[in-house]
């Protein structure tokens, strides 16, 4: 396999593999983004809604509880959860629909697993009075009710997906479909790093305020650059966002976290960088689960928001050159990590978030006390308690 | 036979190229292969053949489905391979594989292309490979002198870029109708006649249209501005509801004949 450098790759990965249909509107969408890079207003307006209306910065909180139960180094959280509605995906949003209204676009449609993007995408067209349509998988319907429920109270239409594997990628697909169709008028609103150039990079622009607030953050409490940052990885928006602004700082260890639902030899997990190979999926380059004709392999975990077979290119780039390192952690793991922060520290994260805290839980052990870890408590469990409680009842993960 | 030559003829003749998509194993090889002999029997001048795929984002439900079906049946690449063959052997109509990239680059680019033309595959049609990533295949194509077309698809929202879309392409421009995923619909857009001189502005490669077209007055409309018409949803939803496979071959290769009348 050969690798085309070109623009929109991070190395071989990347890229634009979508129909023709829709080129032209990746290019427009890549102009206007350029655009905006430049365009002081448009990043004062972004940040306007981040302090104003989500609450930003969000702490960076040093949990003393369980730093010492893990007895090693010292342990920052990234409360992301503290974010208006719950979770880090609120940060792009903002900034996509900004996009979008500068484009003149009058019809957002964003896909979800979890829920989590398509309630804060849900949540800013309301604010900002605009007609909003998510795709959800069937099953991840069924498994986020609550979310659903959100969505609807905020004006969005929620269309339940019935193809393939009924999760994230097949709204993923459906989305995209949509978009092709209402081309001229809608925008989509991509809830990760993944997707064809430009969304990507975009996406992580809109997210590396959080690796910003963590670099101003820790200096002012600890005086240097942590030695460790953990996050989850579904598609990866969150990990990539702490990741970005440290990429260069070549001290600092990354890590992101996948799901190894019931475990990487069991054929249902998630673990994308882990288990996949190179391929193409929604528009882009990347490590996908496949078979060897290259036909998508379902995915499990336990949590929604991991529920997918790719990843975003820039991560399978951090992959491949070594700067950042991918591991993977059970459904069971990330459940025990659930009740663990939820004791120490009276957070109860999502079960998403849940999974780098399990692989803090075996990395803290290793580390000295004088060592730095933070960890992106991507978003807040809520939203997880019953079905937690339902695979608690069962006697173990679904 | 080349796709080019069969719209060279076509056009000799003042008749307009029917080309006919189903998908590769729905809702078995078998039935496909007898389904390609009979429409190519009712009058089909070029058969598009769907190799399916898990996550087909450029089809709407009706071929989704057939390609679920297909995979369900066990249709994999090398089996759909000896479906080309075989039928190559009975038949003389150029057949063109509809295939995501993918699989594809699983298979390996040169070794895909390589597979289908010992196969006898004349052309490949990739719905998710734009012209910004084509290079690395038309290059392969063009080094090795494969007897084999990538055939281009322009979109009414391509404006601008049909000129560098059709350049140096191969066979015929595949015209996607409307906006949208494939599947039937009633209504096109007025400018239709005018999309289709775009791209003939720019290229002397003849023009078939596809997208959404599923009746008979729709290919009585197009046919005098186009070189071709493909229809796809339309047949595969034959195959769909048809209780066996006599029914399915019976009404496709009816509609095919119906079809071949109104379009010379």
């Amino acid at each position: 396999m050969s690798t085309v450098v070109k623009a929109g790759r991070f190395g071989m990965f990347g890229g634009q593999y979508v129909p023709e249909t829709l080129m032209n509107a990746l290019t427009e969408l890549e102009r206007e983004y350029k655009k905006c890079l430049e365009d002081q207003e448009f990043w004062s307006e972004y940040h306007y809604y981040l302090r104003e209306y989500s609450g930003r910065p969000t702490p960076l909180y040093f949990a003393a509880n369980l730093t010492k139960a893990l007895g090693g180094g010292r342990i920052y959280l990234k409360r992301e959860d503290l974010n208006h509605t719950g979770a880090h995906k609120i940060n792009n949003v903002i900034g996509q629909v900004l996009l979008a209204k500068r484009m003149g676009k009058t019809r957002i449609i964003a896909e979800t697993g979890a829920g989590q993007h398509g309630v804060a995408t849900a949540t800013i067209c309301a604010m900002m009075n605009l007609t909003c349509e998510i795709y959800m998988g069937e099953e991840d319907v069924r498994r986020q009710e609550l979310n659903v429920f959100r969505m609807e109270l905020l004006g969005a239409k929620v269309n339940a997906v019935s193809s393939g594997t009924r999760t994230l990628k097949d709204a993923t697909n459906e989305a995209i479909r949509d978009w092709v169709t209402n081309v001229d008028d809608t925008f989509y609103v991509i809830g990760s790093v993944v997707g064809p150039h430009p969304y990507p990079s975009m996406v992580r622009d809109f997210q590396r305020i959080i690796g910003d607030e963590v670099k101003e953050q820790i200096l002012a409490l600890a005086g240097r650059l942590p030695d460790y940052l953990v996050a989850c990885v579904g598609g990866g928006s969150n990990a990539m966002g702490l990741f970005y602004p440290f990429v260069d700082d070549h001290d600092v260890k990354l890590w992101g976290v996948e799901a190894a639902g019931q475990g990487l030899d069991t054929g249902k997990h998630a673990a994308t960088i882990s288990r996949g190979s190179p391929g193409v999926i929604h528009g882009m380059m990347t490590y996908l689960l496949q078979d060897s004709e290259g036909q998508i392999l379902p995915v499990h975990s336990i949590s929604a928001g991991l529920d997918y077979p790719g990843v975003g290119p820039e991560h399978a780039y951090l992959h491949q050159t070594g700067r950042a390192g991918y591991a993977a952690i059970t459904d069971q793991e990330a459940l025990e990590a659930f009740k663990l922060l939820s004791k120490t520290e009276g957070i109860i994260p999502a079960l998403e978030s849940a999974h780098a805290v399990a692989y803090v839980q075996k990395l803290a052990p290793r580390t000295s006390r004088d060592e730095l870890i933070v960890v992106n408590l991507s978003g807040r469990g809520d939203k997880d308690v019953y079905s937690v409680l339902e695979t608690l009842k069962g006697g173990g993960p679904a | 036979m080349r796709v080019r030559s069969v719209f060279t003829n076509l056009i000799q003749h003042g008749r307009k190229a029917l080309i006919p998509y189903i998908t590769a194993g729905d809702p078995e090889l078998a039935v496909t292969e007898e389904i390609v002999m009979a429409m190519v029997q009712a009058g089909a001048d070029i058969v598009e053949l769907g190799v399916p795929y898990s996550d087909p984002l450029a089809d709407g439900v009706v071929i989704q489905r057939a390609a679920q079906r297909a995979l369900e049946a066990g249709t994999n690449l090398h089996k759909v391979f000896e479906l080309v063959e075989s039928l190559n052997s009975k038949i003389s109509v150029p057949i063109v594989l509809l295939v995501y990239f993918n699989p594809v680059y699983q298979y390996g680019l040169e070794k895909f292309i390589q597979k289908c033309v010992s196969a006898g595959a004349a052309g490949m049609i990739i719905p998710d490979l734009p012209l910004e990533e084509r290079a690395e295949i038309t290059s392969i194509i063009e080094a090795g002198g494969y007897p084999i077309d990538l055939i281009p698809l322009v979109a009414p929202t391509s404006r601008e870029r049909i000129g560098k879309v059709v350049e140096g392409a191969s066979g015929f421009v595949y015209a996607i109708s409307s906006k949208g995923v494939t599947g039937v619909r009633k209504q096109f857009s007025g400018e239709l006649e005018s999309f289709i001189g775009q791209i003939r502005s720019a290229t002397e490669l003849p023009v078939a249209l596809g997208f959404g077209i599923g009746d008979v007055e729709t290919v009585e409309k197009v046919k005098e501005f186009v070189d071709g018409v493909i229809l796809g949803s339309v047949l595969v939803q034959m195959i769909e509801e048809a209780a066996a496979k006599e029914e399915a071959i019976a009404k496709v290769s009816g509609f095919i004949a119906e079809l071949r009348k109104v379009l010379g």
